[in-house]
């Protein structure tokens, strides 16, 4: 169990929650969570959003039954917390270039704090795209070297990659899988990828997903891929 | 260590009647985290086939209420990879080995039972239920008829003991349980998934690619404890029950029953630690019940 420190909306169905928890976590892992008894059955796979001293934070989309029991608790609530899982974004060494849909924006910024600690000197470039309102903005730029925005749009009719860069991406599968297609193939690409999942530990084979090299689990494999192991690029 | 759950099934002694229900726990690897799986009754493989199967495609898991629908299809390593690189890991922990074994025909049942002759499991719990792959697989559990020949075949090869797990989809179950039973059978286990079926409405679609699908969880408890009850009441054989059981009162019920041992399915992917708190709340009930062991209260309804 975690206490919530807070819980408040940030945007239209989206919110944001900071509990208490003590650990490492790595910028791309998740948690497993879950605040009611027998029904929904299954906890929810949420990104960690930020981690720092001694506060996880978590930012989520209200998209069924599990994420508007989450929406509805106050600070001093307690949620169960099961994690951190999956392997995470690797150190990203050189430039960062991070592609960011929607509620897929969130473990982004975890990576983007993270890197900016490790490269007080990297370039890092941002592109967030949203489907009506954008939310987190002022977090990526106070961060960012430049941050290109899209509200309604296609963000990789604007993404244009420089050499050398690493990409990060986590949103719509259909813009991961686009962004996986735009780039050119001397840049590394790492996806994000999101599945229904029951257990979060790789025991339940529910969220399998096809690679280059046979199934893979995407909690426990991943949920970070490279792009050739996971999209036909 | 008290042994108010100590319970034999035939004559394998397990530790408690608690086992984590294949399909449910892998092979152990992703629990060891969480606690000593010495601490559990048994072990029981996730579903192994003679060749390596990769699953079925599309989505894999649809939720309901108090409930847990899947299609996950067998995905798993074939029984020689399982043999090379889970056995010896597995055959180690001090407890009760169970392997799961399904097949597609006749063939590939009998040729992975004799692959497992080599190996010294404790009970083999043969999947003639599961309803999420299109050859064999539940074809063989849903009339006593060819549940009770494909049990046969496969008892006369095994040097294994055979626990037949039971599909809660085809016909009168206690028939069959009673058929597997004549065949030769040391044990039924009981029940597999139910078959359901999701329509994700804004798509217009079938949620799954297989069309239908298991459902399990808390939501078909009602359904199992009847039927691991009309099995108690048909066989001699032990019962390994299990069908939503999510804490030890669920637990208690199926051995009120009359089930010797019982698994514990969907609940470990919401809670981990669920068998071995149904273990305490098991042995806690002992205790304040004054049983001596929690064979007292098995098959008293």
């Amino acid at each position: 169990m975690a206490v919530i420190l807070s819980n408040t909306l940030v945007s239209a169905g989206v919110f944001k929650m900071t509990v208490a928890f003590t650990g490492v976590v790595k910028p791309g892992q998740f948690f497993m969570l879950r605040a009611w008894d027998k029904d929904p059955l299954l906890s929810r796979p949420i990104s960690v959003h930020d981690y720092e001293s001694g506060q996880l934070t978590f930012l989520y989309q209200v998209v069924g039954k599990g994420t508007e029991i989450l929406a509805k608790l106050q600070a001093d609530d307690e949620v169960t917390i099961q994690g951190p899982y999956g392997n995470g974004f690797p150190e990203i060494i050189g430039d960062l270039c991070i592609v960011g849909g929607g509620i897929g924006t969130a473990p982004l910024y975890y990576l983007l704090r993270h890197y900016r600690d490790q490269n007080p000197i990297g370039k890092c470039r941002v592109y967030l795209g949203f489907r009506d309102i954008a939310y987190g903005i002022e977090a990526f730029a106070s961060l960012a070297d430049e941050v290109v925005l899209d509200v309604g749009g296609i963000i990789t009719h604007k993404l244009s990659v420089l050499p050398g860069e690493t990409v990060v991406t986590c949103g719509p599968e259909l813009m991961m899988a686009a962004v996986a297609n735009a780039v050119p193939a001397e840049n590394t690409v790492y996806v994000s990828l999101e599945a229904h999942m029951a257990c979060g530990i790789g025991a339940c084979l529910g969220c399998t997903c096809e690679t280059r090299s046979g199934n893979k689990k995407v909690c426990k494999d991943g949920p970070v891929f490279v792009r050739e192991e996971v999209f036909n690029v | 260590m008290s042994n108010y759950l100590e319970t034999k099934f035939n004559d394998i002694h397990f530790k408690n009647p608690v086992i984590p229900a294949s399909g449910t726990f892998g092979f152990g690897r992703e629990y060891e985290a969480f606690y000593d799986l010495a601490k559990l009754g048994g072990l029981c493989s996730k579903g192994l086939t003679l060749e390596p199967k990769s699953g079925n495609t599309g989505m894999r898991l649809w939720e309901t209420p108090a409930g847990l629908m899947n299609s996950i299809g067998l995905e798993n390593p074939g029984i020689d990879a399982f043999i090379e690189n889970e056995w010896p890991h597995l055959k180690e922990i001090d407890t009760v080995t169970i392997v799961n074994v399904g097949g597609k025909d006749e063939e590939s049942y009998l040729t992975a039972i004799e692959k497992l002759n080599a190996i010294d499991a404790q009970l083999i719990e043969l999947n003639i239920s599961c309803p999420n792959v299109k050859a064999g697989g539940m074809a063989y559990g849903i009339k006593a008829e060819t549940a009770g020949e494909i049990t046969r075949k496969v008892v006369e090869i095994s040097r294994h003991p055979i626990m037949v797990k039971l599909s809660p989809n085809g016909e009168a179950v206690a028939d069959i349980a009673r058929a597997c039973e004549d065949a030769g059978a040391q044990g039924i286990s009981l029940i597999n998934t139910l078959q359901g079926m999701a329509i994700d409405y804004r798509k217009k679609a079938v949620v799954f690619d297989n069309l239908y699908a298991g459902l399990s969880g808390p939501a078909v408890k009602p359904i199992a404890l009847r039927m691991a009850h009309q099995v108690c009441q048909a066989v001699k054989i032990p019962v390994m029950a299990m069908g939503g059981i999510s804490d030890w009162k669920d637990a208690l019920e199926f051995i009120m029953a009359g089930a010797t041992c019982i698994q514990i399915g969907t609940i470990n992917f919401n809670n981990p630690m669920a068998p071995l708190e149904i273990i305490a709340g098991l042995e806690a009930y002992c205790i304040n019940e004054g049983l001596a062991n929690i064979g007292e209260v098995r098959g008293i309804v």
